[in-house]
């Protein structure tokens, strides 16, 4: 990305973007207080909710439940209505706002089609459980969330689990879970994560519809070719770690170079944090030696969904030569086809964006100067679990990172940098540690903790088929 | 600063729940601060097979330990035996002395001990929550990776190198 480009991105805001939060948080607000005492103020800004969309195909159902939660009645189709509403407002902001990144990047997205559809999986109990669970909450408000309501979800929850189809939906339950636990009594608490926890809550609801979540992914096409890694970016919460890989897919059959995701994940515990996490994944050796190696990987037959996501099968994948990221975003990514984003998956959350910056200024406190404007850098996005710090960034000449959006403004998620240490120009990358940590200091410490996976696993081995 | 404390309610991503530091889980392989007590689970230092389920709860400070087949733990003369001296260190080192002792609601002056600081006494409580809480915790261990995209773990990205 270039000075001039990033003038562009940061000037000003699409139209639109600012009344659709507008609307976003007065429901959010009315969701700390809960919908089973609606302040008239709250009743209205609901009903502004559903006025902006009273010219779409939700309207007539949004419109109707507005309407119902003023006059004091909650149902759950009218929540799920609801949720939809507020789903919908951020998928426009989310077009609006990638399509201006695309604009300014000059990257070219195909648009999406619908995949036929696929048999989703069969869990009318479970799903059910999960909404009169998210129903609760609602009535209650964030607000009125204590220990009883947090645990009423443990038993669904741990149902999901073992699901793979449902995993999305537990994994994502069980993060929220934890958080609301973490805050309980929430009566007490000074501020709230309202945004947040409102975004949890509509993606769940909607996700635990039936037919919300996407069938099994054998429908999706195959693709083989050579997978070039630009980055790993880390996922994770108490229970759950995913690492995301962006790469460029260069097809077998010629077509043009794609950007692609893959993404590995595991369920896990709290207790196992920082490098561990990469022994968690310890099932897919060709992707975390790619990783680590920076080498390219032969794939074949991988599913590609709609969404840009390589479906990852280890054993349909072998190691290759060795190449530089670096390389690979300077020649390749500004020519690659970006993938579609799938309809449910419209939230700004998801933009992620990767993108070369160089000849810029970093300063300490986590901004760089590319001229044309200031880039923040997320620091807080740099996982634990690999050698990159704020320090390096700060200290770096180039970067290869996610541009994401959040908070009202434009964010750089580093996943490797360029800088000189003792006169030599290294790269260091998110994902250098995947077979485990390169720096001494940090595999004595490692070595001092033990491994925590194996002790659990030891653990679990011994106690839990008895 | 202040557009930035205005704006963290509207974020998508904020953090509310600290990762926990990493410790040694050998000996003590599962803490928790659940239930209105400090529990968790002590390795046998002879047996592989069995294990102790120590707790301490928060206000009264009552202790107590025993095996998972919920006997009685020997080490218990009144006083706080081993099992529950490692659980809280350990709940130190996992969550930090603030958090633990914010939770048991204790006073632990500088440089003092968190277990002198706690004067409840021994009373049987039954062990076999703890231990069933451990066996799910463990069971996150057992489930099987996917590759499938998780879409909604952008919502939660890893964080904290600072090193
Ligand atoms: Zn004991």
């Amino acid at each position: 990305m270039l000075g001039v480009q990033l003038a562009e991105l940061l000037d000003g805001v699409p139209p639109g973007v600012g009344e659709a939060l507008d609307l976003v948080t007065g429901f959010d607000d009315a969701l700390v207080h809960g919908f089973a005492r609606l302040s008239e103020e709250r009743a209205t800004a609901l009903t502004s909710l559903a006025g902006a969309l009273s010219a779409t195909p939700l309207g007539g159902r949004v419109g109707e439940a507005a309407g119902k939660l003023a006059a004091g009645s909650v149902a759950e189709e009218h929540l799920t209505a609801l949720a939809g509403g507020r789903a919908a407002l951020f998928g426009a902001v989310h077009d609006a706002l990638l399509a201006r990144l695309d604009a300014v990047l000059g990257r070219v997205r195909v648009s999406w089609e619908e995949p036929p559809a696929t048999p989703a999986p069969a869990a009318d109990n479970l799903l059910s459980g999960c909404r009169s669970w998210l129903g609760e909450l609602a009535i209650t408000g964030w607000r009125g969330v204590d220990h009883d309501l947090v645990s009423a979800s443990s038993q669904t929850i741990e149902a999901l689990l073992p699901e793979p189809g449902l995993r999305r939906l537990a994994v994502l339950l069980d993060g929220l879970a934890a958080e609301l636990r973490a805050s309980c009594p929430v009566a007490t608490v000074e501020r709230l994560p309202a945004r947040r926890w409102a975004d949890l809550w509509t993606r769940a609801l909607l996700l635990s519809q039936a037919g919300g979540l996407p069938g099994a992914s054998e429908s999706a096409g195959v693709v083989s070719g050579r997978l070039l890694i630009l980055g790993v970016d880390v996922h994770e919460h108490g229970t759950a770690v995913q690492m995301q890989v962006h790469g460029i897919l260069e097809p077998a059959d010629g077509t043009p170079s794609r950007l692609v995701r893959t993404s590995v994940a595991a369920a896990k515990v709290d207790t196992i944090v920082g490098p561990a996490l990469w022994r968690l994944l310890d099932g897919y050796p060709a992707l975390l030696g790619a990783l680590a190696g920076h080498r390219g990987l032969d794939v074949t037959d991988l599913p590609l969904l709609g969404s840009g996501d390589l479906v990852w099968h280890d054993d349909r994948a072998r190691v290759g030569e060795p190449v530089d990221p670096f390389a690979t975003a300077r020649l390749q990514l500004a020519g690659a086809l970006a993938a579609a984003v799938p309809p449910l998956d419209r939230h700004p959350v998801r933009i992620a964006e990767p993108v070369l910056v160089e000849g810029y200024r970093a300063t300490a406190d986590g901004t760089l100067d590319l001229g044309g404007g200031t880039l923040t850098v997320d620091v807080d996005r740099l996982p634990a679990c690999g050698p990159l710090t704020p320090k390096l960034v700060a200290s770096s000449s180039a970067c290869i990172g996610l541009v994401r959006w959040d908070g009202g403004r434009w964010l750089l998620q580093p996943l490797a940098v360029q800088t000189t240490v003792k006169r030599q120009t290294v790269e260091v990358h998110t994902g250098d540690w995947a077979l485990g940590p390169t720096d001494p200091k940090v595999v004595k410490a490692e070595a001092r903790a033990g491994d925590a996976v194996a002790v659990l696993r030891e653990r679990a081995g011994r106690l839990l088929r008895r | 600063m202040n557009a930035d404390g205005a704006a963290w309610e509207q974020r998508s991503v904020a953090r509310v729940v600290s990762p926990v530091q990493p410790r040694k889980l050998a000996k003590v392989p599962f803490v928790e601060l659940a239930d209105g007590r400090l529990q968790g689970v002590v390795s046998s230092g002879s047996d592989i097979a069995r294990v102790y389920v120590s707790s301490i709860t928060a206000g009264t400070h009552a202790f107590n330990c025993s095996t998972n087949n919920n006997r009685p733990c020997g080490g218990l003369y009144g006083s706080p035996c081993k099992h529950l001296q490692a659980l809280a260190g350990e709940a130190v080192l996992q969550y930090g002395l603030d958090q633990v002792a914010r939770y048991l609601h204790v006073e632990v002056g500088d440089g003092a001990d968190l277990m002198s600081c706690l004067n409840g006494r021994h009373e049987p409580t039954p062990g076999a929550m703890v231990f069933s809480r451990f066996l799910r915790h463990l069971s996150y261990l057992e489930l099987p990776g996917t590759t499938g995209p998780i879409a909604e773990m952008h919502w939660f990205p890893a964080t904290g190198a600072i090193r």
